[in-house]
């Protein structure tokens, strides 16, 4: 097995606030390998977000605390690393977009000023040597007439246009890890067809692993080679993507799975998971699912004891008393190196 | 009483009972040349140097305790035509007969009247409604402004309106920021069902919510329009929400249906090249695709300059493919993003109308190309 390039393990994270200490990340593990796609799925509020923030240790000390936990990115711990050193792991060896490609772009500045900042921190190249990367890095994301978008501001671009130019602004640096948080949330769905394209080849070209944090299981379908789910704070299921969607195993994400509409499938009732995500500041006791699981019936067990997660089957891990399996399965640190075997469906392009 | 022509009933006699009777097949609604332009201000006379055309000649029909669903991309016109629709922004022109009345030739206190008939459900739960309000007084406005009940009586109907969409009484007296994204918007369709309306706009209801959230509200709108014979006009960008929730569903595309037809029958056989390559732009939820994915280069263009013609031809695959096969006289180069393309003439110069394709009776799609 090769070496993981990012690994987390057992990170517990704790927000502050004035009505006490909330979670947004308990007991989290994760392991990306070199070239792969592990996405990240979830609901608002179930701590993906503040999982790849730590990552680039981007929240705010105070309120976030760290409780326990390592990330070890390429064998280094990065919980460990000065404020100084993460500077040069930002944006160089890990880059980041997000999903509101107008906020997260300076309105006052020019496309082109905003990717040189970049170049010339990490690579030492300014002036007319950061413009020829630029340039290079807005052809390589399938922007037209370059040259000239570089002097552009990123109110006269489209909401595509600019997710493409955060994307060149990330990958100018050639990041061996892209975390890429809800990339196509906030765009219609034949532009966000052209971004997954534009991602899935840029990692082939350059082997990049990539974090895809979404809620949409669509584009996770589509894009990702592992997958973990979280709910409530923590991972209850991760597996590959092909086995996770065969086979679901934790009731929560075989709820996901059984509520949303599906192209072509002919359903007078859509099925649903009752009631709603639990709040953080008030999770239950037990398994913070079990409110709304229909396996419970009435077991104790489930409203006292939070399950962890197991490997239930080999390279799929689950949390849930209920689970096939479970009680006799070991606990161990998710590591799947699996790639998907990529069905690539035929592609119409249209140039136009 | 003054309506306009003689063939509308006034909505005085429309508010009786017997009058509230459609005659057999009529549709609940129909809408007719619908358009909306904004005027482009420019200088410092704020002279108006052009128009956006929002919408430019929609036309559908929603039948009782029906669902059209409305689908395109963002900027496309869809939620236009539901604010202009219900007269949330004046209309440039077009006709909407709503129970054979003539709504947009009403004024005053008969329009307050027929509007009790006509709700809007908005996308964004948390803007549309009023912080300083309790749950109580926001559901209960309506029923008082309208006349409908007052004190004890109006707080019963809150209660009983709170029951059906599944929150519990006693969170009338609660403020909207204490309520998550779901639990918002069953307070925004208990609103909007205060009046019993029997056509309600749903612009974007579930495209804020958590992913286990939107099926539940799904549901309930289902549930509603069972129990209550409510026609929805559900403007969605999800397409497969849209499949699942819709009777009927037209596609837009730069202010125009391009294609409208039966949902099974759109989504199974769909005619028009937008359509097709929409359709083929949803992820599919199986890690083994096996539809064909065409991805549309290029965006939308901009509706101040719409392209001539069929407003698609600059990224229609369709109207190449036949270019190859036609005489030359037929066809014209034309520049798109720096490449040259040869197209069919009479889609850059001549905009299609929508007429019946192969198919299911009633499927109809703008395209010169497509049969």
């Amino acid at each position: 097995m090769p070496e993981p390039l990012l690994q987390i393990r057992d990170l517990n994270i704790a927000f502050e606030t004035s009505r006490g200490d909330v979670r947004p990340v308990r007991d989290m593990n994760l392991t990306i390998f070199p070239g792969q796609t592990v996405a990240v799925v979830g609901e608002s509020g179930c701590g993906k977000s503040v999982t790849a923030m730590s990552i680039l240790q981007l929240l705010p000390k105070p309120p976030a605390k760290y409780l326990s936990g390592q990330i070890f990115f390429q064998g280094r711990d990065l919980l460990k690393e000065s404020e100084r050193a993460m500077r040069s792991v930002r944006g160089k060896d890990i880059a980041m977009i997000f999903q509101e490609p107008m906020t997260s772009l300076n309105p006052v500045y020019t496309i082109g000023d905003q990717i040189v900042e970049a170049v010339a921190l990490h690579q030492g190249k300014s002036g007319r040597a950061g413009y020829a990367v630029a340039q290079q890095a807005l052809e390589d994301v399938g922007i037209a007439d370059p040259a000239r978008r570089l002097g552009e501001y990123p109110h006269q671009m489209s909401g595509g246009m600019r997710q493409r130019v955060m994307i060149a602004m990330a990958l100018s640096c050639q990041p061996k890890l892209l975390i890429a948080d809800e990339p196509t949330t906030a765009l219609d769905v034949t532009i966000q067809a052209q971004i997954l394209e534009l991602l899935r080849k840029l990692q082939k070209e350059r082997n990049m692993a990539i974090m895809l944090i979404t809620h949409d299981l669509g584009v996770v379908a589509e894009n990702a080679d592992a997958v973990a789910v979280m709910y409530a704070s923590r991972n209850v299921e991760t597996a590959t993507v092909e086995e996770l969607f065969d086979h679901p195993m934790h009731p929560y994400t075989e709820g996901l799975f059984k509520s949303i509409p599906k192209l072509g499938a002919n359903r007078d009732r859509l099925d649903t998971i009752p009631g709603t995500v639990p709040n953080p500041q008030r999770f239950p006791a037990g398994c913070k699912f079990h409110p709304r699981c229909h396996r419970m019936q009435g077991d104790v067990k489930c409203s006292t004891v939070e399950p962890n997660l197991r490997e239930v089957q080999p390279a799929h891990w689950a949390s849930c008393h209920h689970v096939p399996g479970y009680e006799s399965a070991l606990v161990t640190i998710p590591t799947i190196s699996h790639k998907r075997q990529i069905t690539a469906r035929v592609t119409q392009e249209v140039n136009a | 009483m003054s309506s306009s022509t003689a063939d509308y009933r006034s909505p005085s006699d429309a508010l009786s009972a017997a009058a509230m009777q459609l005659a057999k097949g009529q549709p609940l609604l129909e809408v007719r040349d619908l358009r909306t332009y904004f005027p482009i201000k420019k200088g410092l006379l704020q002279r108006t140097v052009g128009h956006v055309k929002a919408v430019d000649g929609v036309t559908f029909n929603v039948p009782v305790a029906q669902t059209l669903g409305l689908v395109g991309e963002s900027g496309c016109g869809k939620t236009t035509v539901g604010r202009s629709l219900l007269r949330l922004i004046p209309a440039t022109s077009g006709e909407v007969v709503f129970r054979g009345m003539d709504f947009f030739a009403y004024r005053g206190e008969e329009l307050r009247k027929l509007r009790r008939q006509m709700q809007i459900i908005f996308q964004d739960p948390m803007s549309s409604l009023n912080p300083r309000m309790t749950v109580g007084n926001i559901i209960g406005e309506p029923i008082v402004v309208h006349g409908i009940a007052k004190g004890r009586d109006k707080d019963e109907l809150v209660a009983s309106l709170l029951t059906r969409v599944g929150l519990d009484p006693s969170y009338a007296s609660r403020y909207p920021h204490e309520f998550s994204g779901g639990q918002r918007q069953r307070i925004g369709i208990a609103r909007a069902l205060a009046l019993s309306p029997s056509f309600i706009v749903c612009d974007e209801p579930v495209s804020a919510l958590d992913v286990s959230i939107q099926s539940q509200i799904l549901n309930l709108l289902q549930d509603l329009q069972q129990e209550r014979n409510i026609a929805y006009l559900f403007i969605a960008h999800n397409l497969a929400v849209v499949e699942h929730f819709c009777d009927e569903v037209a596609v837009m595309y730069l202010g125009r249906i391009v294609e409208k037809a039966g949902s099974k029958e759109l989504y199974g056989n769909p005619k028009h090249p937008y359509t097709k390559a929409l359709l083929s732009a949803v992820p599919d939820i199986d890690p083994r695709p096996r539809r064909e994915r065409i991805v549309l280069q290029g965006e939308v263009p901009s509706p101040s300059r719409p392209p001539t013609g069929c407003a698609f031809h600059p990224r229609c695959a369709l109207t190449r493919e036949a270019a190859k096969g036609a005489s030359a006289a037929e066809t014209t180069e034309i520049k798109v993003g720096g490449d040259r393309l040869r197209v069919l003439t009479k889609c850059v110069m001549e905009a299609p109308e929508l007429e019946q394709k192969q198919g299911e009776p009633g499927h109809v799609a703008a395209c010169w190309v497509s049969r």
